[in-house]
Formats: C-alpha cells, structure tokens, sequence
C-alpha cells in the first residue's frame, strides 16, 4: 500500500500545567481513560474523555513505542490528532524505580487501613492507582 | 567643603553599592530566563484547556441537569473572592505599588460586595495585614519555585467556596510578562466561565462522549482554576524578575552617574589644594627675598 505518511500518523501532544511532554508523529497510542483504556489510531472517531487517576499510557513513533505514566487528566481525540492534558505525568525512564515501589507500599498500606478517619477511600484509591502507574511505567522501560 | 579624604571614601561606598546592584541585576537577568522559559512551556496547556472547555461549556449546556451545576449557572454577584498575586521581596521600582493600586480600584469597582481575599507573595500579605480585609489565606514563600502542587493548594479553598454557593465570582489579580521593560497588570474573571468569543465559535466538532460533558465539565473546572492560578504565578514571577532586572539596571546607571559626579568636586577639591599650596610657596619665597 502506497499510503501517505500523514494518514498512518497522527499527531500526538501530551501536555502537563508545566511542560510539554510529547509533540510527535505516532502510529498508535493507547490511553488510560477513566473507564478503561483506549487504542487511538489515524482516524478515529472525535472523542473526549477523563483519564484515570493513574494509568499507563504507550505510543509508538517510527516503530518504537515508548511508555509514560500519566497521573490524571482529560484526553481528545480526532482524526489527524490525540491531545492529552495530564495533571501530571512522567516518562517510564525518567521514574526512579525504588522511590516509586516505595510509594506504592505505603499507598497500598493507606488503602487497607480504610475507611480510616479523615482519609477520603476515593483518594486512597486514586493514589494507589497512581503509584502502580508509576510503577509499571518504570518496569515497562526496561 | 569637605576633604579630599571624605570624597574617597564617599566614591568607595558608591561603588560598592553599585557592585551589588550589577550583581543584582546579573541575578535576576538569570532568574528570568529561566521564569520565562516555563511560562512559555505551560502555555500549550492552558490553551487546549479552554478548547476543550469551549467544547464541553457547549456540550454540557444541552443537559437537562445544566441548571443545578454551579459552574454553569451565573449567580447575582453579592460576594467576590480576589485572588492577589505580589511578590515577596521588593526592590523592583513600582512593580507592587502598581498591583496594589490595580487592587484598589478593582475594590472600588466592587464596593457594594463582600470581598474575600487569597493572598499570594509577602508584599500583598503585609499591605492587607494593616487594613481591615477578611482574607481567606496566606501563601509566602511559594513563588521561589511555583509549581502545579501549590497552584492546587491555593486555588482549593477558593474552588470550594464558589462550588459550595459561599461566594459568586472570583477574581485573580497579577502581573503578566510582556517585555522585560513593561509589566502589563492583568485583572482576569475566573468565575464564572467567561469564553472569548472565538473560542466558543470554534466549539463544532461532534465529539462521543466517554463521560457525560456535565461530569466532565465537573472535574475540568477545578483545572481551570488551578492552572489559572499557576499561570498567574509564572507570570508574576517573570514579570517580577523582568521589574528588578530593570530598576537594579536604573541603580547601577545612577551609581555611575554619583561616581562620575563625585569625582569631579574631589578633583577640584585636589586642585584648589595644589593652587593654594602653590601660592604659599611662591608668595613664602617672595616674601624672604
């Protein structure tokens, strides 16, 4: 098939408050939106959703796929193009493995005390989630 | 007239003064830089954000429980929250004295609402510490090195407030970065949503909706303030740094002006001591002939 380069690939922005993260040409990406995860490719349907509080979210760009945790956010998709606003979100390389499977400890030690006193169980919840992302981010890089 | 020795050590201060205010300046030329690169770098955010609020302000609007969401129903303005952003430190020219005087008008503006104020940077803290404001908290020190995390920690309470019908606008007052020479003093309505007219023009594509717009409308609001405030602090600080970049410049161009000055009378002072001196020898030397 004689395609187009432009119409295998989409563009793919995923943006936190303080930094662009990713500005490129991918094949594909897959998102951890809130009720379940995502495979965008060229052409998708104009879609927008919440992302989970923490997820895994992988894209790949000339053959390579590379994986982030994104903590959090909002996502469109459109035919040429997929934009993530992420509260938050980290390279799987960049996350320092040790620190993250510590802070997924003391998440998953904080989600079966509840229901506590003054601890939110949605909030517990939602940091165990984001410690996993960070977790399985780190490892996937390897 | 004072001594020669006077002048010297007079011309010694200055100078020393003017060493501190060129390494003042060197600083803040370095700090910002780096303000305004992360200025520049959280822009791509906010702009998605309001397209996708356009987006969903629009979408959300057709839902039949609209009318009981606080974020889109606008409420008679009785009582207003004022987020104020200043710096902490001070020797930046009129840089603070502006936002207070913008604060003051925009209490003017106001007078017939009940003012609630969120105060960032220690300059506006103290200026609101003196006269009879209610204020609602106190953020010192944050604009070191804002980040995200406190953006959320100062616009929480407020976000609540107005989520909760305690309050019926909220305001953010600060200074944008234009150019290192000008500040530009920004008043901005964060709520209610007010979408320029652009924005909501573009809101057409038909989107599928994972979540319902309404519940997602729901978790972006609070973003959009966030982010707003976030906003509002990069640019404080850059316009901050830009300010003090400019007015140690002014300080170290007035030194040399003081130096040049006081130069000048020394070396009169040096020659009218020579003069006098010579006249004594010539007129001794007359005198024994």
């Amino acid at each position: 098939m004689a395609d187009t380069p432009s119409s295998q690939t989409m563009l793919l922005q995923l943006v936190s408050p303080e930094r662009v993260l990713v500005e490129e040409h991918v094949t594909e990406a897959q998102i951890p939106a809130l009720d379940g995860y995502i495979g965008a490719m060229p052409g998708h349907a104009p879609l927008l959703s919440a992302l989970k509080a923490g997820g895994v979210m992988t894209y790949t760009a000339n053959g390579q796929t590379k994986t982030l945790a994104v903590y959090g956010g909002f996502v469109e998709v459109l035919p040429d193009s997929v934009r993530v606003l992420a509260d938050a979100a980290e390279f799987g390389s960049e996350i320092n493995r040790e620190k993250a499977q510590a802070r997924l400890q003391a998440a998953t030690k904080a989600s079966e005390q509840t229901p506590a006193e003054n601890v939110d169980p949605q909030l517990a919840l939602d940091e165990l989630n984001r410690a996993q992302a960070a977790v399985d981010a780190a490892s996937a890089k390897s | 007239m004072p001594s020669l020795i006077d002048f010297r050590r007079r011309i010694r201060s200055v100078k020393n003064t003017q060493q501190i205010t060129k390494a003042m300046k060197m600083v803040s030329a370095a700090k910002l830089r780096r303000a305004q690169e992360r200025v520049i770098a959280a822009r791509p955010y906010a702009k998605l954000m309001r397209e996708m609020l356009a987006n969903l302000v629009a979408a959300a609007a057709s839902d039949d429980r609209a009318a009981d969401s606080p974020w889109l129903v606008k409420r008679e303005v009785k009582r207003v929250d004022l987020i104020f952003i200043s710096s902490d430190t001070g020797l930046a020219g009129a840089f603070n004295s502006n936002l207070l005087k913008a604060a003051q008008r925009f209490h003017e503006e106001h007078a017939g609402a009940e003012m609630t104020l969120t105060l960032v940077g220690r300059k506006g803290r103290d200026f609101y510490r003196k006269r009879q404001a209610k204020i609602l908290s106190e953020h010192i020190n944050v604009l070191n090195r804002p980040g995200y995390q406190d953006a959320a920690e100062i616009a929480k309470e407020v976000i609540r407030r107005y989520k909760d019908g305690e309050t019926d606008a909220v305001y953010l007052i600060n200074n944008d970065f234009k150019s290192v020479m000008t500040a530009l003093l920004s008043v901005t309505q964060l709520l209610p949503l007010e979408l320029p007219k652009q924005d909501a023009a573009q809101a057409q594509t038909d989107y599928i909706y994972e979540q319902s717009p309404l519940d997602m409308l729901e978790r972006l609001m609070p973003r959009f303030v966030e982010v707003a405030v976030l906003r509002g602090m990069l640019e404080t600080v850059a316009a901050y740094q830009a300010a003090r970049m400019t007015a140690m410049d002014t300080a170290s161009s007035n030194a040399k002006d003081v130096i040049d000055s006081l130069t000048l009378h020394m070396n009169r002072v040096r020659q009218a001591a020579i003069t006098k001196e010579i006249i004594e020898v010539v007129s001794g030397a007359a005198a024994a002939e």
